[in-house]
């Protein structure tokens, strides 16, 4: 075990896993609201923009997904989020990353939209709130708590799913895995115990923090 | 009436499927059977599966050494051999021998045999055409692409610490963003970039700055201690090479601009142990 | 709540506003669509010979065709494991006797916090090291291990949570006409909550087939990995991963629409099926269904 951490940059391995998990796990909340209030807002358009988003997003693989932020934005549209090599490929990364999860994340605060009751809404059209002030004041904010659940699932699942942009060249758990294949495949078995185990901390505790923190937040009804 | 359509769909397509892989298992050695032989997929000339057909420089050795053991070329069955699996299709006997560009390395030997060599690559850097990189120094400060786990990046980077590297899962990808001008080199062997080189899209716009790294030595892997059929290998890559086919197929494959490096090719074959 | 309730019915003036909200909607939409149009175009990804393979029938014949078999293949292999190891797990999780429920729960927790890719990885070095499986089968092998047992862990969880939801009436009715608990459990509580999850499971079948994709990590030839060579062969990466992502969104999209009019149907029959956030079970967390399936955020 020891030789594994001798010869392999693990720390460094899970530590990108971490810095990939957080960044996306912002950028997919930002972009999964703007699609959210997109697929319920009083715009036609809007809507199906929302919609198409999700239904695009969802059904593709995430390899996929991941390849086309580098290949697509960056080679062909020239797009460059560093001039450091490795550093752009990280970036695509959370690109990559965070335009998938926002689909999910998206329809996980829809499903909050739905626990809210219609009586909240109405309550607040008639008291001549607007739609973005509806959205605002009284819907948007029960929605995140109603929400809070499906999000912790979608960011154990992203936590996960970080281990596919190994197909950029990203050197995170999954390259390492590689790495160890090749190089020292007699350190295979060692190197899953040890990346099993580094997923196990970081996913469980997600959910159980969620699954508290849903019931604390819960809208009194 | 739908579904029972559908269901006739289905075994028809299963039946097929059913026949389909049974053609591919009547592999037995004898001079009326097929030879497995393992090549890459994915590498223009070297090893490229074009439609149903197969092209490149392994492919063309692997035509001659078959026949030269008796079997015609539609007696071949082409099986993909991507690096990682190499030893372990030679191992289980699923192929009788790998033509892959596979380089014969002293970790390798303890698992297969091999025949040959047939062929000494050298590390080079596949560039734009005018960009002005001519060596290894022209290098510093750029942006190099090459595989992930691939040894002649790592071997690069030693040489030239300030380069900048992005890692793709083929080499296909790195000519790619060598092209759209996204990456200033790629790095691997001379023979795999000339290839890339040569391809009818790329034609024209790249060219191998060669001699950057050491030799690759290209063998034939085959079963471990399989004396008998290494000499057999052996005497026709000789004969290759003596009747013009060898010279032929560099040409062919790898261009009329390739430098080969004549000092050490065509190599000489190893004796058999 | 659904969306229409939270605006008035536009009058003359918000619909006004709407159309040119949506109008500027689709010109900003068209011009970032001009804009990378525009830029392919001057990478040359529109190039004719990049594009008239796809109107020949060797690129489908020889490369994408045989790979989306692989991955069909592959996705049916993994599923029907999957819900064999998940009605196992499900069992062990429900059984009466704690040991049991205590292994299953590990099993469980474990693999669904394991990724998939990770696990595929690992069972293919150990195969090729071993030699457990041809070795020609072993990147196959190496998919379907991961995909089963990830799956499994999870169509585990959507039994237990379909059981759950059950009205607790029919378990003590069952227990009180005599039955055992395993009776009870198999003949009355697991018809009920199979049925309940049909929708979740046909969704999880557009997890399973997308993950298939990870397999070109393993060097197995589904559809991703095929397209590879495709491109290698006609150097058109970029046309030819747009090919397979539409390939991927119209299955998917399809199963998905599957899903819908499953449970669309268990609902007409006035039962309800295994849906929506409030089915929580556990750290995992709940399972959804096809609208709403966290859990369906694989790779």
């Amino acid at each position: 075990m020891s030789s594994l951490f001798d010869q392999f940059d693990v720390w460094g391995a899970f530590w990108m896993t971490i810095k990939l998990t957080a960044l996306s796990a912002v950028f997919s909340l930002l972009i999964g609201t703007v699609v959210a209030i997109m697929r319920v807002s009083p715009v036609p358009v809007l809507r199906f923009l929302g919609t198409s988003y999700v239904n695009i997003f969802r059904n593709t693989p995430l390899t996929l997904i991941v390849f086309f932020s580098l290949l697509g934005l960056w080679q062909t549209l020239g797009v460059e989020l560093s001039s450091q090599l490795p550093v752009n490929a990280f970036r695509f990364a959370v690109v990559g990353l965070s335009i998938y999860h926002a689909a999910f994340v998206c329809e996980a605060l829809r499903s909050g939209v739905n626990t809210i009751p219609l009586g909240q809404a109405e309550a607040a059209r008639s008291i001549g709130l607007t739609f973005g002030q509806t959205l605002r004041e009284v819907v948007l904010p029960q929605a995140f708590r109603g929400a809070i659940t499906p999000l912790g699932n979608t960011l154990i699942a992203l936590a996960k799913n970080t281990t596919v942009v190994v197909t950029i060249g990203v050197a995170e758990t999954a390259y390492l895995m590689n790495k160890v294949n090749e190089d020292a495949s007699d350190q295979l078995t060692n190197m899953f115990l040890l990346a099993a185990l580094f997923f196990v901390l970081l996913t469980v505790p997600i959910g159980l923090l969620t699954g508290r923190a849903s019931k604390r937040l819960a809208v009194k009804r | 009436m739908q579904i029972r359509k559908m269901g006739g769909v289905a075994i028809v397509a299963v039946a097929a499927l059913g026949l389909s892989a049974c053609g591919g298992d009547d592999s037995g050695s004898g001079s009326g059977g097929k030879i497995d032989i393992g090549i890459k997929f994915d590498q223009p000339g070297i090893g490229l599966k074009q439609g149903d057909k197969y092209s490149g420089l392994d492919v063309d050795v692997a035509k001659y050494v078959a026949k030269e053991l008796g079997y015609s070329e539609d007696k071949i069955n082409w099986k993909a051999a991507p690096s990682k699996q190499r030893e372990q299709l030679i191992k289980s006997g699923q192929v009788k021998m790998v033509v892959a560009s596979y380089s014969i390395t002293d970790a390798r030997k303890k698992e297969v045999s091999f025949a040959g060599p047939y062929f000494i690559a050298q590390q080079a850097l596949l560039v734009k055409k005018g960009s002005g990189i001519t060596n290894l120094q022209g290098l510093q400060g750029k942006k190099l692409c090459s595989v992930s786990g691939s040894t002649s990046a790592t071997k690069l980077k030693a040489k030239v610490p300030g380069v900048n590297l992005q890692e793709f899962d083929t080499y296909s990808k790195c000519t790619e963003a060598l092209v759209a001008g996204r990456i200033d080199a790629e790095t691997t062997d001379d023979t795999i970039l000339s290839g890339y080189a040569n391809q009818d899209t790329y034609k024209g716009k790249l060219e191998v700055v060669p001699g950057v790294g050491g030799d690759e030595i290209y063998g034939i892997g085959i079963k471990k201690g399989d004396k008998a059929t290494c000499e057999k290998i052996n005497s026709a890559l000789a004969k290759m090479v003596a009747d013009g086919s060898w010279k032929k197929a560099v040409t062919d494959n790898l261009g009329a601009d390739y430098k080969l490096d004549a000092a050490k090719n065509p190599p000489k074959q190893d004796t058999c142990s | 709540m659904s969306a229409g309730v939270l605006f008035d019915a536009p009058g003359p003036k918000a619909r006004m506003r709407h159309r040119v909200l949506g109008a500027v909607g689709l010109l900003l939409l068209a011009a970032i669509i001009g804009l990378v149009v525009w830029k392919f175009q001057q990478q040359g990804q529109f190039e004719s010979s990049k594009w008239t393979p796809f109107v020949h029938g060797e690129i489908w014949n020889s490369y994408l065709v045989p790979g989306l078999m692989g991955t069909l293949k592959a996705a049916a292999i993994s599923i029907v494991l999957a819900c064999v190891l998940g009605g196992l797990l499900a069992l062990g999780r429900l059984s009466t006797v704690k040991p049991i429920r205590w292994i299953a729960s590990v099993i469980v927790e474990f693999f669904r916090a394991v990724p998939v890719l990770l696990m595929m990885i690992f069972s293919f070095g150990m195969y090729v090291k071993y030699n457990v499986v041809p070795s020609e089968q072993a990147p196959l092998a190496a998919v379907v291990t991961g995909l089963a047992l990830y799956n499994g862990s999870v169509i585990c969880e959507v039994i237990r949570s379909g059981v759950d939801q059950l009205p607790k009436g029919q378990g003590e009715a069952g227990l009180s006409v005599g039955l055992t608990e395993a009776q009870t459990l198999r003949s009355i509580m697991l018809p009920q909550a199979v049925t309940a999850m049909l929708p979740s499971l046909v969704s999880q079948l557009v997890v399973v087939l997308k993950d298939t994709a990870l397999g070109y990590n393993v060097l197995y030839a589904e559809l991703l990995y095929s397209s590879n060579d495709a491109a290698s062969n006609y150097s058109n990466l970029v046309p030819v991963i747009l090919v397979i992502a539409v390939i991927y969104i119209i299955i998917n999209y399809t199963l998905t629409k599957i899903a819908q009019w499953i449970e669309r149907r268990i609902a007409r029959r006035g039962r309800s099926a295994v849906t929506g956030p409030d089915t929580g079970v556990g750290p995992g967390g709940p399972v959804g269904g096809p609208d709403m399936n966290a859990n369906t955020v694989a790779g």
